[in-house]
Parts: C-alpha cells; sequence; structure tokens
C-alpha cells in the first residue's frame, strides 16, 4: 500500500518533536563527534544531524519509539543537513552523506514496523527544512535589497539534500516549517529539477509552512491563501502547517486551509506555546485533544506533532483520531 | 462536499483570484522602464527608493497585478530586476499584490522569477524561435509556479488575422497543457494588439481581429486568460489623449464583452463609455468594429474629428492658418514640423525685417531650434523628425548666408577687439568639427556648426566616420583653435578616449569640445579629461557651444575657465570612482587553465570545400535585402525597439513607419539604379592552437594569430574563453581549419554628395545606414554560404532571418577590434591572409577602421562548441604577455587595448 492510498482510507499520523527527544539523552561533545570526527576543527555539540553519522543507533532508537507509539510517518533527521546549515559546523562537504545516513536509519526502523503489521505501513518522509538563510529578508535592515544568499545557492543546496534522500531511500519529500515562500519555492524548483533530470518519476511532495504570529502570516509576510497559491505549483500530496503555534492558536488557520486546499491537509502544532522557560508544557492528552476536534470537523488528513511532542503526544493523538474519517478531498471542476 | 473552481489564482503577500465576475484586472504599467521616462531615468540614476513609490502610487491608484519592465539597452536588465524586485520585497504595501516579470529577455524574466516569492505572471513567452525554446521556456516557468503570458506569435511572425492569433494561440495551448503540463487557467493569451485608423487599409480590421479572436479563444479555451496592451489600438492618434482615451474605452467594452480579463492600461485615464460624447463614441465605434469603413470612410471622419478636439472636454477648431501668423510664428513651424516649402520666402521675409541677417538666426530660427531641442530632450520628437528640422534650417541659413559675408567681416574685427583671435592667421577663430570614427552621425554637430558659423567662427567640418588620425591631422594642418568631436553611438565614446590620449601623445594644445547624444559629463570627467590636459569640455547642447568656445578663445577668461572645470571633472571623477564596483580577477596563469571544455581527442573537423582565398564580385542587392537586419538601422536613428514590432509601437511608431518606409523607397531606387556594389572574400586555412595563440598555415608560409582570454574571476565550472579555444591544439595534428571573410559595399560617395548639395542630411544619413545595413547583410548571407556550402560544416541549417540575427547559428564569425577579439590590429593579419584591398578594395586607415565605411571582416570558427562572448577587462600580466606574443611595446599593446584595461 503506497501512502496515497492510505490518505483515502484514514487519517495518518506523523511523528513529533525530534530535538526533545535527542536533549533526553544528554550527549557530550565526544558522543557528537564519535570516532570519526573526534579531531574535527569546530565544535560539533547541537548538530543533531551528525548524530545519524555518529550514533545512529540512538536516532534509530527514537524512530522507532514514535513508531511504537503509532506513527505511520516518520520525519528523517535532516532539519539541516544542507550545504548552507551545516556551514555553522564548517561541514558542507557531509551534505550529502548525512541525507543518506538519516534515510536509512529511518528506513530501517520503518522497514522493522512494516514487516511487524504489514496492514499498517509505515512511511519515511525525507525532511527538508527552511535554512537559516533567507530568500525574501535582507539580514540587514539598513540595506533592504541585500540577501545573504542567492535562489541559485538555494537552488543547488536543496537539490543535494533531495539527491541524498532519494538514494537514501525516502517514501516522500517534505519541504516544511517554511517561513519564507521563497525558500520553499527553490525547494521545489529542485525537487522539480532532480526528478526531472534524473528522468524519474517524482515522490510525492508533503508542504507545511508555519504561521507565526496572530497576524496570521508567515515570517516573509504572507497570508495562509498567498503562501498556499504560491506552492501549489508543487502539486503537493499535502499542505499544512506546523510549528510556532500550539494546537490552539493553529485551528482557525488549519480551518481556513481545509476550505481552499485542492490536495490533502497536514497540521502538527508544537505543544502548545512554549512557557517563559522556553519549555512546552502541554500535555499530551490536550493537544490530542485539539487535534481530536479538528478531525470530527472534517479539517485534517495528517496529523502530529512539532516542537515539544513526544511519542506520548503521538500515541495520544493516534487514539484519538484512528477511528475518525479523514477530510474528503474536495471535487476539482474543470469549468468556471 | 465541497469543489475548489479552476480560477487563475496569483499572490503577492495576499491572493488574488481572477473570477468571471471579477471584470477587469488592471495591470499597472508605470514601472516599465519602456514605458515611463520618470521610471527609466530613476533606475538609471539608481535611485530604486524614489522609483518604489512609482510602484507604491500603481498600487494606491487600483492596479491589481504590478508590471515590471527593465528592458533598455543601457540598462544591466537582470540586475536592475533583481535589485527591484528584492526592494519591492522589503515594501508590504506593494509586495500585497502579484508581480508580472515583463521582459523579451528570458535571462530578465528568470532573474525576477528568483526574487519574488508570490504566484507571479511572466510577460512574456511565445513560439516565435520555435516549439524547442517555448518548451523550455514554459517548463521553467512552471517550476516557478508562474502564470505565462504567450503572444500570439509564431515562427512565421507576429498573428495579424483573427485566424493566425487563434491557431497559434490553439498550437500553444496544446503545448502547454500536453507536454508542459500547465494547467489552463494558468495560461494567459496576448492575442496583439495593433494599431488602427493608420491609414493604411490593412489595419483597419486589427481591433476586430483582437476582439473576434478573443471571443474564439475563450470559447475554445474557457479556463485561459486574455490580455493586451491596450494603448497601442490608438497609437495613431498619439498627441490627442481625448480620442485615445475615447477609443480605449470603446474597444475595452467591445473587447471584455468578448471576453478580455485583463490589460496593461492606465486606469486612472480611461473615460467611461456611457460618459463619451455620442458623435466622438460612434465614430470610435465604427473605427474600431471597422464599420462603414469602406475606403478608410470611418478614420477619415474620425481623424477630421479629433482634429477638432484637443483638450479633454474641449471642442476647437484647428487651427490651419498658421501661414497667417508672425513670420517668427511661420519659422517655427517650419522648423518644427520639417516643412521647406515656404523657408526661402519666409527667410527673406525676416531677413528684411531684422537689421542684420545674422539676428534672423539668433532669434527666430534659433527660438525654433530651441523648440526642437526641447521636444527632442523631452522624447517627443525622434531623430529623423529632428534632422528634417535641421534640413530647413540648413536651407534657411543658405539663403541668409551671402548677407552674412559683410557681417562676418564686422564680427571678425570685433574679434580682434576682444582678443579671442586666432593668432596664426589673424582672422577668425577656427573650429574642427568631426563625428568620430565608427559613427554616421553628425545632426548634432551640424547644428553645432551652423550656430557657431553664424557667430563668426570658421567651422572646418570634417564629416562623419573621420579616425583620429584624419582629425589631428586636418587640426594641425588648418592650425585650428578648438576641436570638437560629437558621436551618437556608444563605441564613439572610446573613440573620443583615444582622440584624447592621441591628442596628449602628439603635444597638441588645443581645447576639446565634447557632444553628441552619447556624451555626458561623467563620461567627459571620468574617462576623457583625465587624458589629456590641456582642457576638455562637455558641450550640451548647440547653444552652450557658444559660450564654451567663447570662454576658451578669450585669453583673460580660458586659464580661470579651465582651472574650474578641471575641478569639477576631478570631483565628479572621484564620486564615480568611490562608487564603483570592484570585480575579481584571475591571474592569467590561473584563467589559461579554465579553457573551453572540448573534447579533442574524439573531434573530427569538418574540411572546407578549398582552402586559400575566393573573391565574390556583383553580388545581387536584391540577393542581400532579406538578410538586412533593420533593428540596427532604427537605433541609428535614435528609435529603440526590435523589429518588426518598432513600426506598431505606441510612442514611436508612426515615425519608424515613416522612416522604414523612406528607407525602402529609397533601397528600390538604390538597387534599381545600382547605385552600390557588393563585394567579398573568403578564405580557409589549415589550423591549430597553441595556448592562446592560433597557427594558421598558408601556401608560403604560417601566421600567428594572437588571441586574449577572460580574466575575470567566473563559477567553478564556467570557463575563461578565448577564440583560441575554438581551434584544435597543434599538438593533436587534426588539420583543424579557420576561415576568414570581408565584404564591402562600394559606390556610396557620389549619391552622399549628391545628397550634400541638396542640403539633404535626412537621405545622406540614410543612404549611409542602409550601406551599413547592406554591408551586414552581405556578412549574413556569406555566412550562411560558408555553413551550408563552402566549409559545409551545417549542410542540413534551416534558419529564419530572425534566428540569423540572434546568432542561433552553429559556429561564429567574431570581428577583430570587437568583444570577443577586442584587438584591432589583427585585422592586419586577416587583410593579408585575405588580400581584402587588392581583391575587393577595402583600405585600412591608421586607427584600424575599414574604407568604404560599410565594410565587414571577420574570422570564422566552425567548431559546434564556438560561441560570441566579451573578453571583458584584462590586467597587466595578461597585457604583457600579449604584447610579448605580438611583439609589440608595452605603450602600443596598452594603447590598442585601452577599452579592456582598468
Amino acid at each position: 500500500m503506497n501512502i496515497r492510498e492510505a490518505l483515502a482510507n484514514r487519517i495518518l499520523v506523523i511523528d513529533g518533536a525530534m530535538g526533545t527527544m535527542i536533549q533526553r539523552h544528554k550527549l557530550t561533545e565526544a558522543d557528537y563527534r564519535g570516532e570519526r570526527f573526534k579531531n574535527w576543527h569546530t565544535d560539533v555539540k547541537g548538530n543533531n544531524d551528525l548524530l545519524c553519522i555518529t550514533k545512529p543507533d540512538i536516532i534509530i532508537g527514537i524512530h522507532k519509539l514514535y513508531l511504537e507509539a503509532g506513527a505511520d510517518i516518520i520525519e528523517t533527521n535532516t532539519f539541516s543537513s544542507t550545504v548552507i546549515a551545516m556551514a555553522d559546523y564548517e561541514m558542507q562537504s557531509l551534505a550529502y552523506e548525512l541525507n543518506v545516513a538519516a534515510a536509512k536509519c529511518a528506513r530501517t526502523a520503518a522497514d522493522e514496523y512494516t514487516a511487524k503489521d504489514p496492514s499498517k505501513p509505515r512511511f519515511v518522509a525525507g525532511a527538508i527544512g527552511p535554512l537559516n538563510k533567507t530568500l525574501s529578508l535582507s539580514p540587514d535592515v539598513n540595506n533592504p535589497g541585500f540577501r545573504a544568499v542567492s535562489f541559485d545557492e538555494v537552488v543547488d543546496a536543496y537539490y543535494e539534500q533531495v539527491k541524498g534522500l532519494v538514494d537514501g531511500g525516502v517514501d516522500v519529500l517534505l519541504v516544511e516549517t517554511i517561513f519564507d515562500t521563497l525558500n520553499a519555492k527553490a525547494a521545489i524548483f529542485a525537487i522539480k529539477k532532480y526528478f526531472r533530470d534524473l528522468g524519474k518519476s517524482e515522490l510525492p511532495v508533503m508542504i507545511s509552512g508555519t504561521i507565526t504570529d496572530a497576524s496570521g502570516r508567515t515570517l516573509s509576510g504572507q497570508t495562509l491563501e498567498a503562501f498556499y497559491t504560491s506552492v501549489m505549483h508543487a502539486k503537493p500530496l499535502s499542505i499544512g502547517l506546523n510549528c510556532a503555534l500550539g494546537a490552539a492558536e493553529m485551528r482557525s488557520h488549519i480551518e481556513e486551509l481545509s476550505q481552499i486546499s485542492a490536495c490533502y491537509t497536514s497540521a502538527y502544532p508544537n505543544a502548545g506555546l512554549p512557557n517563559a522557560m522556553g519549555e512546552y508544557d502541554e500535555q499530551p492528552h490536550e493537544t490530542a485533544h485539539f487535534i481530536e476536534e479538528w478531525a470530527k470537523e472534517g479539517f485534517v488528513n495528517i496529523v502530529g506533532g512539532c516542537c515539544g511532542t513526544t511519542p506520548d503526544h503521538i500515541k495520544h493523538i493516534a487514539q484519538h483520531v484512528q477511528h475518525l474519517q479523514p477530510r474528503a478531498l474536495p471535487v476539482l471542476e474543470t469549468a468556471l | 462536499m465541497s469543489s475548489i473552481k479552476p480560477y487563475l489564482r496569483l499572490s503577492g503577500l495576499e491572493p488574488l483570484i481572477i473570477r468571471p465576475e471579477t471584470n477587469f484586472v488592471n495591470v499597472g504599467e508605470r514601472t516599465n522602464v519602456t514605458g515611463s521616462k520618470k521610471f527609466a531615468r530613476l533606475i538609471k540614476e539608481n535611485k530604486y527608493e524614489e522609483a518604489l513609490s512609482v510602484a507604491r502610487q500603481q498600487v494606491e491608484s487600483g492596479a491589481q497585478v504590478l508590471d515590471v519592465n527593465m528592458d533598455d539597452a543601457l540598462l544591466e536588465g537582470v540586475q536592475a530586476m533583481t535589485t527591484f524586485m528584492n526592494l519591492i520585497q522589503s515594501e508590504p504595501d506593494i509586495a500585497k499584490i502579484p508581480i508580472m516579470i515583463d521582459s523579451s529577455k528570458f535571462e530578465i524574466i528568470l532573474a525576477g522569477l528568483k526574487c519574488v516569492q508570490g504566484k507571479c505572471i511572466v510577460n512574456s513567452i511565445s513560439m516565435k524561435e520555435g516549439e524547442a525554446k517555448f518548451i523550455e521556456q514554459a517548463f521553467i516557468c512552471k517550476a516557478f509556479g508562474a502564470a505565462v503570458i504567450v503572444m500570439a506569435f509564431d515562427e512565421i511572425g507576429q498573428a495579424d488575422t483573427k485566424e493566425r492569433k487563434v491557431s497559434i494561440c490553439s498550437r500553444a495551448y496544446q503545448i502547454l497543457t500536453e507536454q508542459v503540463g500547465f494547467d489552463p487557467q494558468d495560461i494567459i493569451f496576448d492575442p496583439n494588439i495593433f494599431a488602427i485608423a493608420t491609414g493604411i487599409e490593412e489595419h483597419n480590421n486589427y481591433a476586430v481581429d483582437f476582439i473576434e479572436a478573443t471571443r474564439e479563444i475563450k470559447q475554445l479555451m474557457p479556463l485561459t486568460k486574455v490580455s493586451g496592451g491596450v494603448s497601442n489600438v490608438s497609437f495613431s492618434f498619439r498627441g490627442n489623449d481625448h480620442v485615445r482615451e475615447a477609443i480605449h474605452s470603446v474597444f475595452l467594452f467591445h473587447a471584455i464583452k468578448a471576453g478580455m480579463d485583463m490589460g496593461i492600461v492606465n486606469a486612472g485615464q480611461l473615460v467611461v463609455y456611457d460618459e463619451i460624447e455620442p458623435t466622438l463614441r460612434e465614430l470610435c465605434e465604427d473605427v474600431i468594429l471597422n464599420k462603414h469603413n469602406d475606403n478608410n470612410e470611418a478614420t477619415e471622419k474620425l481623424i477630421t474629428h479629433a482634429e477638432t478636439v484637443k483638450a479633454k472636454g474641449k471642442v476647437e477648431v484647428k487651427d490651419e492658418k498658421w501661414r497667417n501668423n508672425s513670420v517668427e510664428e511661420r519659422l517655427k513651424h517650419s522648423l518644427v514640423n520639417g516643412i521647406t516649402d515656404y523657408i526661402d520666402a519666409d527667410t527673406e521675409e525676416a531677413r528684411q525685417k531684422y537689421p542684420k541677417p545674422l539676428d534672423v538666426i539668433e532669434g527666430p530660427l534659433m527660438a525654433g531650434m530651441d523648440v526642437v531641442g526641447d521636444l527632442f530632450g523631452a522624447g517627443k520628437m525622434f531623430l529623423p523628425q529632428v534632422v528634417k528640422s535641421a534640413r530647413v534650417m540648413k536651407k534657411s541659413v543658405a539663403v541668409l548666408t551671402p548677407f552674412i559675408e559683410t557681417e562676418k567681416e564686422e564680427r571678425k574685427q570685433a574679434h580682434l577687439a576682444a582678443g579671442t583671435t586666432n593668432e596664426e592667421s589673424a582672422g577668425a577663430s577656427k573650429i574642427l568639427l568631426a563625428t568620430v570614427k565608427g559613427d554616421v552621425h553628425d545632426i548634432g554637430k551640424n547644428i553645432v556648426g551652423v550656430v557657431l558659423g553664424c557667430n563668426g567662427y570658421d567651422i572646418i567640418d570634417l564629416g562623419v566616420m573621420v579616425p583620429a588620425d584624419k582629425i589631428l591631422e586636418a587640426a594641425i594642418r588648418e592650425k585650428v583653435d578648438i576641436i570638437g568631436l560629437s558621436g551618437l553611438i556608444t563605441p564613439s565614446l572610446d573613440e573620443m578616449v583615444h582622440i584624447a590620449k592621441e591628442m596628449k601623445r602628439r603635444g597638441m594644445k588645443q581645447p576639446l569640445m565634447i557632444g553628441g547624444a552619447t556624451t555626458s559629463r561623467m563620461h567627459t570627467a571620468v574617462k576623457i579629461a583625465p587624458e589629456f590636459e590641456e582642457g576638455v569640455v562637455y558641450v550640451l547642447d548647440a547653444s552652450r557651444s557658444v559660450t564654451v568656445a567663447g570662454s576658451l578663445l578669450n585669453k583673460e577668461q580660458k586659464p580661470e575657465f579651465l582651472q574650474q572645470l578641471k575641478s569639477e571633472y576631478r570631483q565628479l571623477k572621484e564620486s564615480f570612482d568611490a562608487k564603483k564596483s570592484t570585480k575579481n580577477y584571475l591571474p592569467y596563469s590561473e584563467a589559461k587553465k579554465k579553457k573551453t571544455n572540448i573534447h579533442w581527442e574524439s573531434f573530427e573537423p569538418v574540411i572546407p570545400s578549398f582552402t586559400g582565398t575566393q573573391v565574390f564580385e556583383n553580388i545581387s542587392l536584391d540577393t542581400l535585402r532579406p538578410f538586412i537586419d533593420w533593428k540596427p538601422f532604427f537605433i541609428a536613428w535614435e528609435l529603440h525597439g526590435n523589429y518588426p514590432e518598432i513600426l506598431t509601437d505606441s510612442v514611436v511608431g508612426i515615425e519608424a513607419s515613416k522612416l522604414f518606409k523612406d528607407a525602402n523607397d529609397l533601397l528600390d531606387k538604390i538597387i534599381a539604379e545600382k547605385w552600390l556594389q557588393a563585394k567579398a572574400t573568403i578564405g580557409f586555412w589549415e589550423a591549430g592552437s597553441k595556448e592562446d595563440d592560433v597557427f594558421v598555415k598558408t601556401e608560403n608560409s604560417t601566421f600567428q594569430l594572437s588571441f586574449l582570454r577572460q580574466q575575470v574571476q567566473k563559477a567553478a565550472d564556467q570557463p575563461n574563453l578565448s577564440l583560441a579555444d575554438f581551434i584544435a591544439p597543434s599538438e593533436l595534428n587534426k588539420k583543424d581549419h579557420i576561415g576568414a571573410f570581408a565584404v564591402t559595399i562600394h559606390g556610396i560617395e557620389k549619391h552622399i554628395k549628391a545628397f550634400e548639395v541638396a542640403l539633404d542630411d535626412y537621405n545622406k544619413i540614410t543612404l549611409q545606414a542602409l550601406a551599413d545595413r547592406l554591408a551586414e547583410a552581405l556578412a549574413e548571407y556569406l555566412h550562411l554560404k560558408v555553413r551550408t556550402e563552402f566549409w559545409a560544416y551545417a549542410t542540413d541549417e534551416h534558419l529564419s532571418n530572425e534566428e540569423l540575427i540572434k546568432e542561433k547559428y552553429l559556429g561564429i564569425r567574431p570581428a577583430p577590434g570587437y568583444p570577443a577579439c577586442p584587438d584591432h590590429t589583427e585585422k592586419y593579419k586577416l587583410f593579408a591572409l585575405l588580400n581584402a584591398t587588392e581583391t575587393i578594395g577595402i583600405n585600412l586607415t591608421e586607427s584600424l577602421a575599414m574604407y568604404p565605411a560599410s565594410s565587414v571582416c571577420g574570422w570564422y570558427f566552425a567548431n559546434p562548441q564556438s560561441q560570441y562572448f566579451g573578453i571583458g577587462k584584462i590586467q597587466r600580466d595578461q597585457l604583457l604577455d600579449y604584447a610579448a606574443r605580438k611583439n609589440m611595446t608595452l605603450e602600443v599593446a596598452e594603447r590598442w587595448l585601452s577599452p579592456i584595461l582598468d
């Protein structure tokens, strides 16, 4: 069963936070380095993506916790695995390898669970993050026309990431946490280019934007519908929202999206808004309660969690939506 | 169950959904350098902040989409588009609406697409360069998620009839939806709005063709949209906004009913259909719908009516009685309108009215020319009209000249008294004027000559295309007091720098005046003035030239005047240098390692059908005519735009059409009466490269051709090109070949002389420009024969003239002195190889200009990877190496390569 067939039948659950789970292992600089990078010239602690190479068992272990909790889709640990984001650790040359390694970690875990219960196939989503440099915004307030990175550079970075993810065996590509739509357009461009260059049929693409605050807009200033309009040429499998907001704040946006979207919708909010200490304290049953209500209203096809969510959150969410009907795809009319 | 309609959905920061009830989408048109002089000026002057205010004003006045166009020959389009788009993104009140990225160059469109997060419209793509290109560009647009405007334009040309419009649009639709995978709602057709009521009967149905094509397109392909540039339709009523606005309203009324969805239009200036005065509205209806229009009847009626209506709502009787005005007004009218019919009588009348004949020139004639200058400066008159004005001026001056002779004698005495005397001859001061080498334009210079002549100076006019040595020799021989240089095309700028350097080298003392449309105070200050210390003055216009000449020739004023000027120019140069961006260059040794990657081992060169040379005489001009590239002809006349679109351009279309007709009439005559002779020679020889040299084997000797190499730092996988890359290395023994050609047009002089005698600069310049075009056409024609016959490396080539102009062919024919091989002195070798002077009579001047002036020469490279490029700036290491390879002194090498040295 492929992911499209699964989506036609039920609401799929995507996994929760990776960073939160890695933190629990209280890894040291030496753990991050492993044997291979013991003499690396910069600090690498905090480079979570690197763990796919140096501590694959930990990453596979986290994936399994989410699969055990009932996740249908797990995300590769590749949020920053691009030549641009890896510059922070001077590990640009590892970008491709990181993606392959991360995809393999997730593949191993997912295949193990699919084998256990073939009626509930598990899917690996290659996570394509937003980058730490943006194409629509100037980092220099005195020079609004300046850009820290070019479209072509972003396309090249994503192209390499896509290649790594595909070579590592992912089932879908997930462009997520989009706060600058132009970065996402570069990712889409890279994906299309990659599959066209190789003459392969495209893997399904999931797109997930981020509404940053109560203005209801992305960080780069677009309204939700403008964002939707700007990325629909990807012909995505799904479009949705993640991060920045908790489920309570996300509701009206996901409702709007469910009305305008021609494809499946997804939503994986944070575990509420962070408290004064920067910690997320929304409890699993609270998150699940919000999401259950969305599912009952027919807003969603894919649900899960982002920052601060844990396997426990995912378990609750999965239990609450498992018997609910997925949002029906709208009829695409062919006449005005 | 919910449903989603297939609407065209666009976005900026906010969405724009075009529903059937949307009615008509206004596209803001002022952020377009080709359409808005103000915007163009702001962009050229780097005033992007102010340019943003133009965009903001468009949004505020109701534009729903913002059209942005940076197509200007003087702009770095990609950079301008990128900068402006990035800035727009940081202005939420502008960025909220979707952008229409408008360019005829796809690279500029691409640059725009890379900056905009929203869903844009690309304006436009078409099949004019064939399906393959169209599909490729459509794929790219799709990958950016942009909607596209498709022009009804195919390999044959722009569609004019309803049938052609519909069939091209249907074909494009099929390709886009079936092969590219475009959503039908993302396709917008522009079925070409052309001017009506031009007086040409074939144009009468153009509006109907558009409206009916729109109707059928929307029936056949109901999800697509139709757009168009509305103001084109009324351009024959240019200057009469009242009538134009009425035509636009009536046109839109019918076009929107037929299904037109959007248009580039100045929304603020549309009148409400119902509020148009009924007579005018009915006349507009007839003309637009081509009713009651046999023998242009409706057109004539509207034109007659239009003449009675000038300002908005005000009905005036057209003043047809200019002959009843004062003589000053009549002279002005004749000058502005280029009418020579009454000029002799009016001049005589004025002469009798004024105390001195010179007063007529300084008074009414100059006043008239001032108006011409102002209108020209404001873009309301175009060069062909100005030249006609000058013809009137010359005729008038010719009437006055005998009377001025006496007057002059008195002025001479006045000069003696004032100390502004030519020391050697103790006569009037002498001013030498010339249009520099490579430039056929002399109207500005003629006006300056007339004005200075009228002020008592002796004018020595060397004419046009005058090489440096000829100017300087004449200046020395004639002991002139001032040298004035004029130029209208950009290469003239370098020539002027060269002349300034030459004057310094020869130790000349005369001050230099610089003028002409391409020159500027900035260029003079930055590039010319530093080369020559005796005084270089930029002269804005003819009237300014009098005071400048006066200051330069007055012994007391001169030192102070020059001192002041120098400090002014130094400041300009400093501020310019401060702004200059720096490029990175590779060491020459590194650049040489980045050759074009050609797999020579597997390369099999095509052997030409002969080696040695072959001469062609008496090539029929009829054969060449279809190969003429008209665009440079219009550019020569300062009319910018692509041919044939320029003929229907809303701004310059009328003048371009007149000029085009005049040029073709003259060309008919040239061909029928065999005024000109076309001659050519070509040659092929075995050749091999060694680093950046190419060794050419002839029967008796070997020639070493030296080429330059790009040194600017490029992306890792981009080669640093040299033409030598396109010839197989000698050591591989591949028997590769190189070719060369020279072509020329003989016989122009006699006819130029005749036009000069008739004081007809207009036809003189047209003839010169045509001869240039014929020489270029001959080079194009010959290259085709070489590719398909003589060298025969592309025997299956089938290209349209337009494709030829766009250099779609395989192999190249770069000329020494042009960007890929900027050293003119390689022409000596080319001429020696071809024996071109003996066989077809082209002479090289000291400055390596070719005579006859209408000549073209160049190398042939056949390698499929050969391409045109520009060397750009080179560094000192390459200069030294090059001078050594060519056995030149460093000084000589520096002189010839000065344009590409930092």
